[in-house]
């Protein structure tokens, strides 16, 4: 088999591998912690009995690995069990919900990526220069804000002050598309902002990498104007690394979605998670964390997929 | 007279330098260099490391790296001074009538890209051939360079070819746009010196067939004596000499030119083998994780107070013999007997007295020294620990250890960083001292020296080695510090002893085939070197 | 001495003496911050607690930031409440260091099996997000300040683990190393006296940013409200408690957030003055 291949599919196994151990991680996260489950929900004031009945009905009595395998092969069977406090299939609320989100993040990266990988390409060509200082400093700043204050931040002043865009962000489905864009707009520029800076550093630390071989000086030397420098030589090359920022920053993206999602009341599955926290409802928390972790881990897995794919002493091996 | 294709004139280069913690700041790197090069001429431009060679050569092509440009005089090529040259008309120069060889082809080339597309690139960009003609012309240059199969080799990407071959390929991309003038930036410094020669040729016959002029930039004067027909001496940014290929190395007229023509002109009287203090008994190592030995029954002696100098090519398994001999890597079979006694295999297990007496020194004096510890700490920890040194009396013997290695009392509260290259090897040098050894290795302690420094550092060792009577196991790719300093040889070829014996043996012939190789692949400070020993090996070849 | 003549010469070298305004700026806020944190009860003007006027009585005399949701001091509670926020992101900063410092050390020194298993279990770890992460266990354990403590600190332990195990590794490779091993000297030498004064300087950057991270982590759980639960407060749930307030144009949670941002930025600054003095220190001769 050729090289590539099975490095693929050795990372393709491990990321199997890996969602498998965190599914374990987060069972085990919320079972074997000192913590009663029954306890938390009932509250200090509960009677022996009424505890003993819902531990009896959570299946709490049954040793961890049962319920583990129980759990998971409901899971695989897409079956996500059942919410301690309203008694609804998490599945069934979660479906609507994971659309709401995916459709937030879809916008924030499509506006972000772009935005970001021209940012970081100014940075660099005017590497010290004032542009490329005023990006680093706004980069700095933005990184040492919490998601929130920029939440409200804009919310303040854009939404309330100036009524150009609704504070909180509802959607449902009587809604045509334009009206959601609207409902979005200002989380959706919340988000960019908080990933932007990330990946417009690592975007720039990418390039400048590239930029700094030797290889571009041999380009140089042969009389090629800046762009076909950039086109035919640093580009091959730079795309990889790239990719690999795009992917993290999407990855840290889905964190952030958390935050900002609260910050507006966007009925997505950050604040779906957050709420059954505070609600001390396990399994819906269980579901949201593997769902999360989930996405985290794949993409991760396709920046190092395409990291295999980019690199030419692989794709030729000698 | 002909108008000369290059003339430089007063020409000044600066560089911005940015120290830790202040102010970044200008600084002169060239001050004032003038030279002419006509037609199909080659000059050398020689210097230790900081001359400002690199920088003078890449200013033919009006080019400087990072913050360094030119500040002053004039650079006229094909009648036309380049400094006043807008950005367009230096695209039609650089990759047209000046290209660039550099010192490591296979940073130089685009990982991602073929060979040929690289190496026609600049051709076809500035309309000297159609790509069909560029192509071809591509595969005549590696042919004439000696690359193996030159009709394929352009298909290949730069990491599927040998070192040796990837700057042939990088000679090529140099000389397919039909250039004026090739910069040739120490192209054969990285390469083993069997692999240098073939390179060397290729070069010297590719510009003598097509007629290109040169400059020919290294710190080797051996190697620039081979083709260029004048050189240019240079010394921290100034003109030391100047004049034909000749004259600099048969008759130069400065003192810096003197040293640097005579360097490695050391005598060394070779002694006679006595009772060994170190004995290799077949030794066959291999690293963890490969499937073949690095080392292959090894069997040496070396005489206490002599010097045994192990010498081979990078891969002939020399650096390992180092690491067998100090414990680091514990060999599959055969032993070491030191002073008498056999050496446990691993060194955790072996004795404060073993380990004392036997001392190790390094390529990079740089990565030796712990950074955070000063000259005296570094010097003093092994007083402390193996004498139990304290206070007024471990002063006063670091003291007598940093006069001994001609640095001064002044020294002592240094941090390396402060120190220069030279001295940074002699405090290592030092170091091992100060356990009072029997036995020293010394892994390429020279190689990253400048020529002038190692010829420093080579004399001090030999001058201790009369003083402490301590032996030295010598390794190092270099012949001309093995003929310097050795009693005894050790030539070493893919992990197995090649030839041992005393130096006077091993030096002179009946040779094996490999000996006779590395021993005529050596330059020598001579006109005519080049050919002859091509010669030699074309008359050997068809005498066989 | 030693000490003493390494300051000397770092001064002289102009390391210390020429601090860029930056970090300046930099360690005058940070240490405002912590001595607001430190000598809270004797500068707040009320108690954090105390309800004194109205519901969002806008700033006065007597009120400079006003009053939050339940006419409480918001100067004060912002004092005590960046008490709060300080002293657990500070334990916790210090729980990740220790921890992850010293298993870092021990995986590269040792290697083998020990060093396997430490980095494949991080590695774990570090696939789920570290909120995502923090939520799932929080959602069962009782939120307290130690809780809270253990487990930010825990989960940060893995990056700080990471960073000590690399620069480690780094250096024990280097000759110089090799030379302490090859004159016999024991392990504590080799850790003390030659990996550690060379791995301080990276670590000490990193603990600047790991301090941020921790104060933007701790804010962001109570934000949530699943860290300091009430009557406590952190800058956090003082942004969560005031939150309503933001759309009637009342600015109460933004003092806080604003607060977060300000000592995160100083923190930064600093970090990034220890980081490249570092690096030049590294690179550079004289």
């Amino acid at each position: 088999m050729h090289p590539v291949l099975s490095l693929i599919a050795q990372r393709l196994v491990l990321g199997v591998l890996l969602l498998f151990a965190a599914s374990v991680l987060i069972f085990a996260g919320t079972t074997i912690l000192p913590g009663d489950v029954a306890q938390q929900i009932l509250g200090q004031a509960a009677t022996p009995e009424s505890l003993a009945n819902l531990r009896a009905e959570l299946g709490l009595n049954d040793p961890p690995v049962t319920r583990y395998f129980g759990w998971l092969g409901g899971v695989l069977q897409g079956d996500l069990g059942t919410a301690l406090t309203n008694q609804r299939d998490i599945a069934e609320s979660l479906g609507q919900r994971l659309s709401n989100t995916l459709f937030l993040a879809f916008w924030a990266a499509l506006i972000s990526v772009p935005l970001a990988i021209l940012l970081g390409l100014t940075a660099v060509r005017y590497k010290d220069r004032w542009p490329d200082k005023l990006i680093s400093a706004v980069t700095l700043a933005s990184i040492s804000i919490p998601e929130f204050l920029i939440g409200y931040v804009l919310m303040f002043f854009v939404a309330v002050q100036l009524g150009w865009a609704p504070s909180v962000a509802m959607i449902n489905d009587s809604m045509n598309f334009g009206q959601k864009l609207n409902a979005i707009a200002l989380p959706v520029a919340v988000l960019t902002l908080v990933v932007l800076a990330h990946m417009m550093r690592m975007t720039r630390a990418a390039i400048l990498n590239v930029m700094q071989s030797a290889y571009i000086e041999t380009a140089e030397l042969k009389g090629l104007s800046t762009f076909a420098v950039i086109r035919k030589h640093a580009f091959p090359n730079a795309i990889a690394p790239i990719v690999n920022v795009v992917m993290i920053n999407l990855a840290y993206l889905v964190v952030g979605v958390v935050v900002i999602e609260v910050v507006f009341v966007y009925p997505g599955m950050g604040q779906y998670l957050v709420d059954h926290v505070s609600k001390r409802d396990v399994p819906v928390v269980q579901a949201c964390g593997l769902i999360f972790a989930a996405v985290y881990i794949g993409l991760n897995m396709i920046a190092d997929i395409v990291s295999i794919l980019a690199n030419p002493r692989l794709r030729h091996p000698k | 007279m002909t108008m000369p294709l290059v003339e430089v004139r007063g020409l000044k280069i600066g560089a911005t330098i940015y120290p830790p913690g202040a102010k970044p700041k200008a600084i002169e790197i060239v001050h004032g260099i003038d030279f002419d090069l006509g037609p199909g001429q080659v000059l050398g431009l020689i210097g230790e490391s900081g001359a400002g060679k690199s920088t003078i050569g890449l200013s033919t092509m009006a080019y400087g790296r990072g913050g360094v440009r030119i500040t002053g005089g004039t650079v006229t090529i094909n009648g036309r001074d380049i400094l006043k040259a807008n950005l367009s008309e230096l695209r039609k120069l650089r990759g047209g009538e000046v290209t660039y060889v550099s010192q490591s082809a296979a940073a130089s080339f685009n990982p991602a890209k073929r060979i040929m597309e690289q190496v026609i690139e600049a051709a076809v960009l500035q309309g000297k051939f159609s790509k069909r003609d560029a192509e071809q012309r591509a595969v005549e240059l590696f042919g004439k360079l000696g690359l193996p199969d030159p009709d394929k080799i352009g298909n290949r990407y730069p990491h599927q070819v040998s070192g040796g071959q990837l700057q042939r390929c990088m000679t090529a991309l140099a000389l397919c746009p039909e250039p004026d003038l090739v910069v040739f930036d120490e192209p054969t410094t990285a390469l083993d010196v069997t692999t240098q020669i073939d390179v060397l040729k290729a070069i010297k016959d590719a510009i003598r067939d097509t007629g290109v002029a040169a400059l020919y930039i290294t710190h080797d004067l051996a190697v620039v004596a081979q083709v260029s027909d004048d050189i240019m001496v240079l010394r921290m940014g100034d003109m030391v000499e100047y004049g034909s290929t000749d004259q600099i190395i048969n008759a130069p007229k400065e003192e810096y030119t003197k040293a640097l023509v005579s360097v490695r002109s050391i005598q060394h009287p070779e002694k006679a083998p006595a009772e060994p203090v170190l004995s290799v008994r077949g030794i066959t190592a291999r690293y963890k994780g490969l499937n073949f030995d690095v080392l292959k029954d090894v069997t040496v002696d070396l005489s206490p107070g002599q010097t045994l100098a192990v010498v081979g090519e990078s891969g002939s398994g020399k650096s390992t013999l180092a690491r067998v001999i100090t414990g680091l890597l514990p060999p599959s079979e055969g032993e070491i007997v030191f002073d008498g006694r056999a050496l446990s295999p691993d060194q955790p297990s072996r004795s404060p007295e073993d380990l004392r007496e036997l001392q190790m020194i390094y390529q990079m004096a740089d990565t030796a020294m712990n950074p955070r510890q000063t000259v005296g700490t570094i010097i003093g920890r092994p007083l402390e620990f193996y004498f139990g040194l304290r206070g007024e009396k471990k002063r006063q013997r670091i003291n007598e250890l940093l006069d001994e290695i001609e640095m001064g009392k002044g020294f002592i509260d240094r941090y390396p960083a402060e120190l220069s290259g030279g001295q940074k090897q002699r405090v290592c040098i030092a170091r091992a001292l100060a356990a009072k050894p029997k036995l020293i290795i010394c892994d390429e302690v020279t190689s990253a020296l400048d020529p002038l420094v190692a010829d420093g550092i080579l004399k001090l060792l030999l001058q201790l080695q009369k003083i402490e009577d301590v032996a030295y196991l010598f390794i190092t790719h270099d012949l001309a510090t093995v003929r310097a300093i050795a009693d005894s040889i050790a030539v070493m070829y893919q992990g197995r002893v090649q030839r041992y014996g005393p130096k006077s043996e091993v030096l002179s012939p009946p040779f094996d085939d490999y000996t006779d190789l590395l021993l005529s692949s050596v330059p020598e400070m001579k006109l005519g070197w080049l050919e002859d020993v091509i010669a030699h090996r074309k008359m050997d070849s068809a005498g066989h | 001495m030693c000490r003493g003549a390494r300051i000397r010469k770092l001064w002289h070298q102009g390391m210390l003496k020429n601090i860029p305004l930056s970090a300046l700026i930099g360690l005058f806020f940070t240490g405002l911050y912590f001595l607001m944190a430190i000598f809270a009860p004797l500068v707040a003007p009320y108690g954090m607690a105390e309800v004194v006027g109205d519901v969002w009585e806008p700033s006065s005399a007597d009120h400079l930031l006003g009053t939050d949701t339940i006419g409480r001091d918001l100067l004060s509670r912002m004092i005590y409440g960046g008490r709060t926020t300080i002293y657990i992101a500070t334990m916790a900063t210090a729980l990740s260091f220790i921890t992850g410092s010293i298993l870092g050390f021990a995986a590269a020194v040792s290697g083998g099996w020990v060093d396997q298993a430490l980095s494949r279990f991080v590695d774990l770890i570090m696939s789920i997000p570290s909120l995502i992460f923090a939520l799932v266990v929080l959602s069962v354990m009782p939120v307290t300040v130690t809780v809270l403590i253990l487990v930010m600190g825990l989960l940060d332990a893995t990056r700080v683990y990471r960073l000590a195990r690399a620069v480690a590794v780094d250096i024990s490779v280097m000759e110089y190393v090799e030379a302490a091993r090859l004159r016999g000297e024991k392990l504590t030498w080799i850790i003390f006296r030659e990996i550690l004064p060379n791995a301080l300087s990276p670590l000490v950057a990193e603990m600047g940013l790991r301090f941020i991270f921790m104060v933007l982590f701790v804010s962001t759980l109570s934000f949530l409200g699943i860290g300091v639960q009430p009557p406590g407060a952190d800058w956090g749930g003082i942004v969560k408690e005031n939150k309503e307030g933001i759309v009637y144009g009342i600015g109460a949670a933004l003092y806080p957030a604003v607060a977060i941002a300000t000592l995160a930025i100083s923190v930064n600054l600093v970090a990034d003055w220890v980081l490249n003095r570092t690096t030049s220190l590294k690179g550079g001769r004289g």
